[in-house]
């Protein structure tokens, strides 16, 4: 009853859609208001539609309801109660409805929040916005219906994926999905914007808190998928370039293009048409991602082909929203008045490398990730594109963009000094300087190029914190004058700070990482011991256990350092009762100096196990780096002047200098 | 700087970065690409030795040996032929016999295959993707638990 209830609320979603795709447009295009409203009330109900038919999915994973055959497909009754509630995301069907509840999400926030947007462009945002809905709720209802029922109904499902099965990767899609799909409301206001023909600085500041808060879930969403590869599938790995994450990655390195622009924009009133346009890539680089995982193109091309319903209906709403976006912009972009002058040496400068270098790390990923999907395609040739691509390509268009990173903040708008920025930045050169001599002299391994790649971050980690600095005028001005600065900046100004020391720790961290990564590999009986960087391990014993729904054997490696006991290891390796499937449980000692990382595999004839243990230095950085970034972007998002439906400041009264 | 130098200044840096980038993956697609091949392809397009490849098939029943060390040997067939494989390291947690299996690495010259990373990524079908599609072109019958869409007809 409440399944065929959720059906029916999901039914009832895709009309209220089509009721706010029409009414409020065709309300601008008149200057009616009063449908024009009807978007408001329509975006909230679509929203509580489709959360009443999301919460009757998972009441049906909760009460294991076999009847139904996604239930019944990916679920089992002695699942753990959070793994059946997750398990609800955990497939294709119920994934694109948690996409279609966080969209409406998105568009019933701009309902509700966007009270100082005008009235057409407000109707014609939640127009475009409903326009996606629709898409994606008859994608939903016609290729992929999670409410189907199965009769007669089994005895018992058939189980989610046990590597699923894990706190963080439980957490891991709403994340990503709010990131992912947030990108629509840039790309709502993008369109709504060319329908209107007005696009202006007003226009940049109310899209840059939709896409800050996107990017920051994206940002975060990414990094547990990371962080959760690294851990779970035992290879002490944590980035494969593998295309579900480029997928991911693709729409954030246009969303970080995205964040700059609209803030030269919203500034300077410069970069319109690039920032529009960047609005609607964005958001394609989404849908692109979400064909790429949800068609069955990744499974094979050739299983694409012969199942192609689901594959050509995205293709059909990627071609649509890309093709129409660009479309209506090629039409309406000359008639976009041209803004603010800028010398190549400038903040602005300086943002239009940024945005330069990441679109076209962007366009890397997408050639590396397509380009084996074409070719099969064309050819039936297969092959494989593996990190040695992106590292080729990738990589050397980051370091110039690291390079430049610090100089943005110090260069003045308009026109700025170049050399007095290098001025200002000495002591990061000088940071890095040391870096480099520091980490020749301590590790003599690894290639020669890895000292600089750290010296990079150390840079780019340096140059955040002289920008506060200058601002404070730290070492200029007396203690009180400090604070006073330190306490009246404003609080998007510690955004930069966190977000860019955040990108400097995420570089030391890859770096470290892969350059002087320790591993060995051997067989192990109980008493064996192996030095791994420093650490003595000892393989103390392996015991049988049982958990709730898997059993285990898991061992027991005692740590040492500096002939103190420091940790005690529990690698494992799990069966799980259905599917039966084994998983690898990795025993991971965290350190700041990086983590001490232990695997075992199949127990061997002898009774012996072959174990895997890795050094990882400073890999905490890359995680913790991420979360910088994230935090970066909330305390920007909480800065007075960007929170969504605050009044305009004067600038007047702003207690800092314009920067 | 006028207008137009100023306007010159930015295409011209964007033309470069994208002339750059271009290069980088033109080179990259040429250097670092790896090929999908079965034990019969190696055979029939005369794949040479040395050169990096990633080989897939079924891993043979009974094949599997596991020394004392941590060097592995197996077999890995498309049914029609099989070529030896040794790998140092922890498998897979979905490496098994008769399943599905990608091994990336060189070829030793002697008839065998040195891998150095071992795949079994593969859908909730228990086979990789490429694995199927290629086992499949050249005829072979997969069990039941290979095929896509199978799991719904087993069901009761």
């Amino acid at each position: 009853m409440i399944v065929e209830l959720g059906h029916f609320a999901l039914i009832l979603a895709l009309l209220v859609a089509v009721v706010q795709v029409v009414v409020p447009a065709f309300g601008a295009h008149v200057r009616d208001e009063r449908m024009m409203r009807v978007a408001e009330p329509a975006a909230i109900s679509q929203l509580l539609l489709i959360a009443i038919a999301f919460f009757a999915l998972m009441h049906a994973y909760v009460t294991s309801d076999f009847s139904v055959l996604n239930v019944a497909e990916n679920s089992h009754s002695t699942k753990p109660l959070i793994y059946k509630m997750a398990g609800v995301w955990g497939n294709h069907e119920g994934s694109m409805l948690l996409w279609v509840l966080i969209l409406a999400l998105f568009g019933a926030a701009v309902a509700l929040f966007g009270n100082n947007l005008p009235p057409t462009l407000k109707a014609r945002v939640l127009s475009v916005q409903a326009s996606i809905a629709v898409a994606f709720l008859l994608f939903s209802l016609l290729t992929s219906n999670p409410f189907v029922r199965l009769d007669p109904a089994p005895p018992d499902g058939n189980g989610l994926n046990p590597i699923l099965q894990d706190p963080a990767l439980a957490f891991h899609p709403p994340f990503l999905y709010t990131g992912y799909v947030g990108f629509s409301i840039a790309f709502s206001f993008a369109i709504a914007a060319l329908i209107e023909g007005r696009i202006d600085a007003a226009w940049a500041r109310w899209v840059r808190p939709w896409t800050l808060a996107a990017w920051m879930f994206l940002t975060i969403g990414i990094s547990m998928g990371s962080w959760w590869a690294y851990y779970e599938l035992g290879w002490g790995g944590w980035w494969f370039w593998d295309p579900v994450e480029n997928a991911s990655f693709m729409p954030w390195l246009a969303g970080t293009a995205l964040l700059h622009s609209a803030l030269v924009m919203e500034k300077r009133e410069a970069l319109k048409i690039w920032t529009v346009l960047l609005a609607i890539l964005t958001f394609s680089l989404s849908l692109m991602g979400t064909f790429i995982v949800r068609s069955g193109v990744l499974t094979s091309v050739h299983s694409f082909a012969v199942d192609p319903a689901r594959g050509v209906f995205i293709l059909a709403i990627l071609v649509f929203f890309t093709g129409g976006g660009l479309a209506l912009f090629a039409l309406r972009a000359k008639d976009i008045q041209p803004g603010g002058l800028f010398q190549p040496i400038s903040r602005e400068g300086s943002l239009v490398l940024n945005n330069l270098l990441l679109v076209t790390a962007a366009a890397t990923v997408l050639v590396g990730t397509l380009y084996p999907m074409a070719l099969e395609g064309l050819t039936g040739e297969k092959i494989s594109v593996g990190p040695p691509f992106f590292n080729m390509t990738f990589g050397p268009l980051m370091i110039p963009l690291l390079i430049a990173l610090p100089f943005g903040p110090l260069l003045a708008w308009k026109r700025g000094d170049l050399l007095g920025a290098m001025q200002r930045l000495a002591f990061a050169f000088l940071a890095a300087l040391v870096t480099v001599v520091t980490v020749y002299a301590v590790e003599h391994r690894g290639p020669w190029l890895a000292p600089f790649g750290i010296a990079l971050g150390v840079y780019v980690m340096a140059g955040a914190i002289i920008e506060w600095a200058n601002r404070v005028k730290l070492g200029s001005a007396g203690r009180d004058e400090i604070v006073r600065r330190a306490t009246n900046l404003p609080r998007s100004a510690y955004g930069t700070l966190f977000a860019h020391f955040g990108v400097g720790m995420l570089m030391v961290g890859i770096v470290a990482t892969s350059a002087y990564r320790e591993e060995h590999i051997l067989a192990m009986k109980p008493g064996d011991r192996v030095m791994v960087d420093g650490y003595q391990v000892t393989f103390t014993k392996v015991e049988r256990g049982r958990g709730p729904n898997y059993t285990e054997d898991i061992a027991d490696f005692n740590v040492k350092r500096d002939g103190e006991t420091v940790a005690t290891l529990q690698p494992a390796k799990r069966l799980y009762d259905a599917p039966p499937q084994p998983t690898t449980e990795a025993g991971i000692h965290a350190a700041w100096r990086g983590d001490l990382y232990v695997v075992i595999g199949d127990a061997q004839p002898g009774g012996g196990y072959a174990v895997r243990a890795y050094f990882n230095p400073l890999v905490r950085f890359i995680w913790l780096g991420a979360l910088f970034m994230f935090f970066g972007g909330g305390i920007s998002l909480s800065d007075r002047r960007l929170r969504v439906g605050a009044p305009a400041r004067t600038r007047a009264a702003m207690p800092v200098p314009a920067e | 700087m006028t207008r137009k130098q100023k306007r010159g200044v930015l295409i011209g840096g964007g033309v470069a970065t994208l002339a750059i980038a271009l290069i980088l993956v033109l080179f990259a697609l040429k250097d670092s690409i790896v090929f999908f091949h079965t034990p019969s392809d190696i055979v029939e397009k005369g794949v040479l030795p040395g050169q990096r490849i990633r080989l897939g098939g079924l891993v043979e029943q009974g094949s599997v040996v596991r020394g004392e060390g941590t060097t592995i040997r197996f077999k890995v067939t498309d049914t029609l032929k099989d070529i030896p494989v040794t790998f140092t390291g922890v498998l897979p947690d979905l490496f098994k016999e008769g399943q599905g299996v990608v091994a990336e690495g060189v070829l030793d010259g002697h008839g065998g295959f040195k891998a150095d990373t071992v795949l079994a990524k593969h859908d909730e079908n228990y086979m990789p993707r490429d694995v199927a599609k290629a086992l499949e072109a050249k005829g072979v019958k997969l069990g039941a638990s290979a095929h896509p869409g199978q799991l719904k007809a087993e069901m009761p």
